[in-house]
């Protein structure tokens, strides 16, 4: 083919003990959009990360506009117009736009002219219909604005080729259509775009072409409009996956209240108030969802019953017993489990390895400690019994939790949690950023943890998740809780409206 | 007039203070790369002892023995900042870890005092020094004779390498790029910046300014070479760093303000004020102890801007 941008062939990329990359074969044509889709592991970002020279690949080749090519390092790949917007930004957070613009340019000159370049950062801006002042601190920017940085700074830099990498996970759904635009903006100009995501919807709405890769390895290429987000989703995980309700061996008895907060207020980070008289139960084996746009006091409401904040007013009793206000401990010696948002920095040690994470909430049981010392032995075949139960991928029971996955990350704090036998479970967004066969797996667990009489109060973003496990719906609008409704009775409709602060009747 | 207190204090406080100035500007540059440097005092000696040495053995006219001498100086202090990039750098050692061993391997009781023991530079006052100069013929006109016309050649240097090092470090896209590093490598090097390149030149180029402060003392301050003789300036220099908030003017500012607390002692006792010599000697080192601890705070973290890469080693290939 002749207007072939990018072909890579064959790749292949070894790291210590997994097959990142197995063979895979990529081919991007000239101003196409071309989505790269597969689930947490597949492959998409070592291949990226491939073809902007980060790493090398052990084998296979790379072809650039029909030429094959070599890249030692990103500024090599660069030179030759590939550029990439990482997921996670690189940015440096105390300059300027136009500071990150013009950074490592060759053709900068080498004393800087900053209104020249901040008037040609801004128009360059103005040309694909990106709104950001080029003099304002990186720091000083929404996320949405930050990603235009990254986005003009390998436009700056003449990229041909632009690799982004799941850029719509940090946007709001705003932001994600005016950077579909801009996308569209640089096709129209001959640019090419991959697009990297596990989003159906998004990948089926902006690509031209699809390709899906499935544990390291190519599983096809298709044309978008071809197909259906059905078909993409049984390429991506092997086989057709269906959210429905889940069907729950025992059934929730709310009138039994394991937990109980009322007329709970508390304070964020700030100083301001996240919760206002927050009064809400959950029942023997009931899972209440906690719907809600993030950032609206969420957080601070696990935080306080998990005791790691403190109210300032009301009460939270777990089994009818009150827990001491802003104590940690005594809210685990209540038996309040929680998996927190953050799994890497508040769930876990990531530094430490499975079986230290996995003893961390009963080191000092009389099963793992005496006099202060620990049972080594015993912390270890724990370890490899919870490994083994919850099917936790890891080499053994001593490899560092951060070098695990995402799913394996979130089973293994799911394991701990659950080995306290708790009464109560605060899980904070506990499937976010999981491939779907890890969501399907820790659905599955907090189902079977209802069911064996665990109050669950299940605080999460994604209305799909809380429709199909909760069986109560509460809905949190600026630390407030306005509603409070039977999830049989719930529609996506009116949740998304309540979560938008629209008034409605709580039907209680 | 020339005798006021005042005016001497502030004469000898930029007398005192360029040295610290040097080893303080080397500091900002190495930081900036975001290299955290506690060799400073280890180099500085060895600047010292070596800048005594060459000034005792190199030939030729005064001039060319005093240059001479300073370049050596700076040219061993580079040699052993080169040791700390590579510990640092190239290893990804745990950088204070690094530093400290730097500085107790070549200060005092270390390299510096051996290489003055084998080339017995102790046993001779170094005679061709760093003299104070008569500038136009103006240091003894009133208040500015003292001040302004009567330092040496290396304050007047000081000068200049303060204002070139700022629009160094912010107008030019070379110290843009030196920021950067210091403030995200991943960026740089996202960028096409070597992120190893910088480093290593930027703490070689601290470590001859140290070496460069270190001279100083063995050519000008004292002037003669004595075991550990920058007692302790290293130490203030790095302190003087983060004074300066990581810029090379208000770091001179620093470290005139720590050069008038060390010449206090001198000053004050030759005009038989009662003070306690000890406590006097310790005051730069109680402001040290009170700056660390003023900018130490978190609300100082987040305004004053330290590199938010300093102390951490770079690493690509995370996985």
């Amino acid at each position: 083919m002749t207007n072939s941008a990018v072909r890579m062939t064959g790749v292949v990329k070894r790291f210590p003990g997994v097959v990142a990359n197995d063979g895979v074969n990529f081919e991007v044509l000239k101003g196409e959009v071309h989505a790269l889709l597969g689930e947490n592991g597949a492959g998409k970002s070592t291949l990226s990360n491939i073809l902007t020279g980060l790493y090398r690949p052990d084998e296979g080749t790379i072809e650039l506009n029909g030429s094959p090519v070599v890249f030692g390092s990103p500024k090599a790949a660069l030179d030759a117009g590939i550029g990439m917007v990482h997921q996670h930004f690189r940015l440096v957070e105390p300059f300027t736009v136009a500071e990150n613009v013009i950074l490592g340019n060759p053709e900068t000159p080498f004393v800087i002219d900053t209104g020249t370049t901040a008037e040609r950062v801004a128009e360059l801006a103005r040309r694909y219909d990106m709104a950001v002042d080029p003099n304002a601190k990186i720091w000083q920017l929404s996320v949405g604005e930050q990603q235009r940085v990254e986005i003009l700074k390998v436009l700056y830099r003449g990229a041909q080729v632009l690799i982004l990498d799941e850029p719509t996970a940090v946007l709001t759904p705003i932001e994600a259509e005016a950077l579909f635009r801009t996308l569209r903006a640089m096709t129209a100009e001959g640019r090419t775009v991959i697009f990297i995501s596990h989003k159906l919807d998004e990948v089926m709405s902006v690509s031209d072409r699809i390709t899906v890769l499935r544990g390291g390895r190519t599983v096809g290429t298709v044309n978008t409009r071809d197909t259906s987000t059905r078909e993409l989703a049984s390429m991506m995980v092997g086989r057709s996956v269906e959210f429905s309700r889940v069907v729950r061996q025992s059934p929730a008895d709310p009138g039994n209240v394991v937990l109980s907060l009322t007329n709970v207020n508390c304070e964020d980070d700030r100083g301001r108030q996240a919760l206002h008289e927050v009064t809400v139960t959950v029942g023997r084996g009931e899972i209440v969802g906690v719907a809600g746009v993030a950032g609206n006091g969420q957080r601070e409401l696990a935080e306080v019953i998990a005791g790691m904040r403190s109210s300032t007013g009301g009460t939270i009793t777990v089994s009818g017993n009150e827990v001491p206000n802003g104590r940690a401990r005594a809210a685990i010696a209540g038996g309040v489990a929680h998996v927190p948002e953050d799994r890497l920095h508040t769930g876990l040690a990531a530094g430490h390895s499975v079986e230290d994470n996995m003893a961390l909430k009963n080191y000092r049981t009389p099963l793992l400690s005496r006099f202060g010392l620990l049972k080594r032995n015993v912390i270890t075949s724990q370890a490899g019994d919870l490994v083994s139960k919850y099917d936790v991928k890891t080499p053994d029971t001593a490899t560092p939790v951060r070098l695990l996955s995402g799913g394996n990350v979130q089973k293994v704090l799911l394991a701990r949690e659950f080995s306290t036998n708790p009464r109560v479970l605060i899980a904070a967004s506990p499937t976010r950023g999981l491939d779907v066969g890890a969501i399907e797996t820790v659905r599955g667990r907090l189902v079977e943890a209802a069911d064996s009489g665990v109050g669950i109060l299940l605080i999460s973003e994604d209305l799909e998740e809380i429709m199909s496990l909760a069986d109560r719906i509460v809905v949190m609008y600026e630390g407030r809780l306005v509603a409070d409704i039977p999830a049989s009775q719930a529609t996506r409709e009116q949740l998304g409206l309540l979560m938008g602060g629209a008034k409605m009747e709580v039907t209680r | 007039m020339n005798s006021n207190i005042f005016i001497v204090i502030a004469a000898s406080a930029i007398f005192y203070g360029t040295p610290l100035f040097f080893a303080a500007l080397g500091g900002v540059f190495t930081e900036r790369s975001g290299v955290l440097n506690l060799g400073v005092e280890g180099m500085m000696l060895i600047g010292g002892v070596t800048g005594a040495w060459a000034s005792l053995h190199v030939g030729g006219s005064a001039w060319f023995t005093v240059v001479a001498a300073i370049c050596i100086a700076m040219a061993a202090g580079a040699a052993v900042a080169a040791l700390h990039a590579f510990l640092c750098v190239t290893l990804k050692a745990n950088q204070t870890v690094a530093g400290l061993s730097i500085t107790i391997f070549a200060g005092a009781v270390g390299l510096s005092s051996y290489f003055a023991n084998i080339w017995k530079v102790a046993e001779n006052p170094v005679t061709r020094q760093i003299r104070k100069l008569d500038v136009l013929g103006l240091a003894d006109a009133p208040i500015v004779g003292p001040l302004l016309f009567n330092h040496t050649i290396l304050t007047y240097a000081s000068w200049v390498m303060c204002a070139v090092a700022s629009w160094y470090l912010f107008r030019t896209k070379i110290g843009l790029q030196l920021r950067a590093v210091g403030e995200s490598p991943q960026t740089a090097d996202a960028m096409g910046i070597s992120v190893v390149k910088y480093r290593y030149i930027h703490t070689m180029l601290g470590g001859a300014l140290a070496g460069l402060g270190g001279a100083f003392y063995s050519l000008a301050i004292v002037p003669t070479w004595v075991d550990g003789m920058t007692k302790g300036a290293g130490w203030i220099a790095i302190a003087l760093v983060i004074f300066g908030f990581w810029r090379p003017g208000l770091t001179l500012l620093g470290a005139y303000l720590f050069g008038a607390l060390q010449s206090l002692g001198t000053v004050l006792k030759s005009r038989s004020y009662d003070i306690p010599g000890d406590v006097l000697d310790a005051l730069p080192f109680v402001m040290t102890i009170v700056v660390l601890v003023l900018v130490s705070t978190r609300f100082a973290h987040k305004r004053i801007g330290a590199p938010a890469a300093l102390g951490v080693p770079y690493e690509r290939e995370e996985r």
